[in-house]
């Protein structure tokens, strides 16, 4: 089946033609050109494909295109309309990241997190970004980048 | 990995479109938030011809409390049930449980209510749900079906709803004793994963128990003759140990990816005196705060 959807994507209203068994992820990076959300486990476990859906973060390889119509979803590439963030500086800052495919998922996390919580501490920290995986850092300088940016 | 199998799907704005729409098609499936049911539709283990969302229907977003009877509508995420303050102060135990699903980006989006759909041995709600004596409100065409938590699991996937059926919700009575609870759950490393062993009690002050085992049998298993055993006992050591044995009678863990039946076994009986005494302590007024891990 196909349906033709219009949802907001990083604040501008796009349409587009979907069938129902499309992956959100597939549509956002295969089809509308945004690759900050990528493919890792592909069943919901790395957090690398994360996206918020109306300001929370989800996992856009378990969702289907066609549930998004009239949603709000917003991408790294959304929270980014002015530049780096503080949040994106201060991971700058610790070198948080090495290869980058854990960060937008990491930074969207954190992102929702500080919305709720503008001083979390270490633990509710941990458990914001558990589920987004990296293999590079070790977690460490990226907790303590965020720990850094919020004291 | 792309779904191969071809669907229609409809988001329906009331529940007689959903009964409309099972008259129409052969293998329909429900979709709230999609967790599991994305993964079934990619691995091919679902094949419907038609998926029926219902995230469309604000009815089903409701946590309520009312004559002490607590609703969770089919549509609450486990991420509202950690926010809610319902939950929080009459029923901790489930925003401690709430906590230990996944991660935040799958519990925004997955309910507590898919969970026991889904059904799999593993699931985290099913202790819970299990020790308060729950009750899944199921409606199809001919009306509403009250079905005792004891009854729902009937497989490792498997439920007793029926064809043409959906779950509106969960109702919990609230135990009118004064009581205390703890959830316990196993697991490989801190943060997500699914649980080895999960373990929910309720202690009340009459110094009785309410006890029930999940990932180590195809279903959640009620302790009940380790509940009879404590039953108005003092918690003495030699007591605990003979509950202990009783776990081996209890429980059938499997060895699977994830742990050993050996290593099950012998942390349920050391997740069973942890989770009891945080129980009682925590009715006490002392004890590890909700969301704490105990193991």
């Amino acid at each position: 089946m196909k349906k033709e959807i219009s949802f907001l994507l990083n604040g501008e209203r796009r349409t587009i033609d979907v069938s129902s068994s499309e992956i959100l992820l597939e549509v956002l990076r295969d089809r509308l050109g945004l690759n900050s959300p990528k493919c890792g486990c592909d069943r919901g476990d790395c957090g690398t494909c994360s996206v918020m859906i109306n300001g929370k973060t989800v996992r856009s390889c378990l969702i289907l295109a066609i549930e998004v119509e009239d949603q709000e979803v917003v991408t790294l590439e959304g929270i980014m309309h002015n530049g780096l963030t503080p949040l994106q500086e201060s991971f700058l800052k610790h070198n948080s990241f090495q290869c980058g495919f854990c960060a937008p998922g990491i930074i969207l996390s954190t992102t929702e997190l500080l919305a709720k919580n503008p001083h979390p501490n270490k633990i509710e920290i941990q458990e914001a970004i558990a589920g987004n995986l990296c293999r590079c850092t070790g977690y460490s300088p990226i907790i303590d980048a965020v720990i850094d940016l919020v004291k | 990995m792309a779904i191969e199998n071809q669907f229609d799907y409809v988001k329906v704005k009331n529940l007689d479109e959903v009964f409309g729409v099972f008259q129409h098609y052969k293998n329909p499936v429900i979709l709230a938030g999609g967790t599991d049911l994305v993964e079934f539709l990619k691995t091919g283990v679902v094949q419907p011809d038609v998926v029926i969302d219902i995230k469309g229907l604000d009815f089903l977003k409701d946590i309520r409390l009312g004559n002490n009877i607590l609703w969770i509508g089919a549509g609450v995420t486990f991420s509202e049930l950690i926010e809610s303050e319902i939950i929080n102060e009459h029923f901790p135990i489930i925003a401690e449980m709430s906590k230990t699903v996944a991660s935040v980006g799958i519990r925004n989006r997955a309910t507590m209510v898919g969970n026991i759909c889904s059904a799999v041995p593993c699931t985290d709600s099913g202790p819970i749900l299990s020790v308060y004596k729950a009750t899944v409100i199921t409606v199809g065409m001919l009306g509403e079906r009250k079905i005792p938590i004891e009854q729902w699991f009937v497989a490792s996937r498997k439920t007793a709803l029926a064809k043409h059926e959906i779950v509106k919700g969960i109702s919990i009575q609230l135990p009118d004793k004064k009581h205390a609870g703890c959830f316990t759950k196993l697991k490989r490393y801190k943060g997500e994963d699914l649980a080895q062993v999960n373990l929910a009690i309720l202690a009340f002050d009459d110094y009785s128990f309410r006890i029930s085992f999940g990932a180590v049998a195809p279903t959640p298993v009620r302790a009940m003759r380790i509940e009879r055993l404590l039953n108005r006992m003092k918690l003495v050591p030699e007591l605990v140990e003979k509950a202990q044995q009783l776990v081996e009678d209890d429980i059938t863990p499997i060895t699977d990816i994830r742990a050993t039946k050996e290593y099950r076994m012998h942390m349920a009986k050391v997740m069973l005196e942890r989770g009891l005494n945080a129980a009682l302590d925590r009715l006490n007024g002392g004890g590890p705060a909700y969301g704490q891990s105990v193991i």
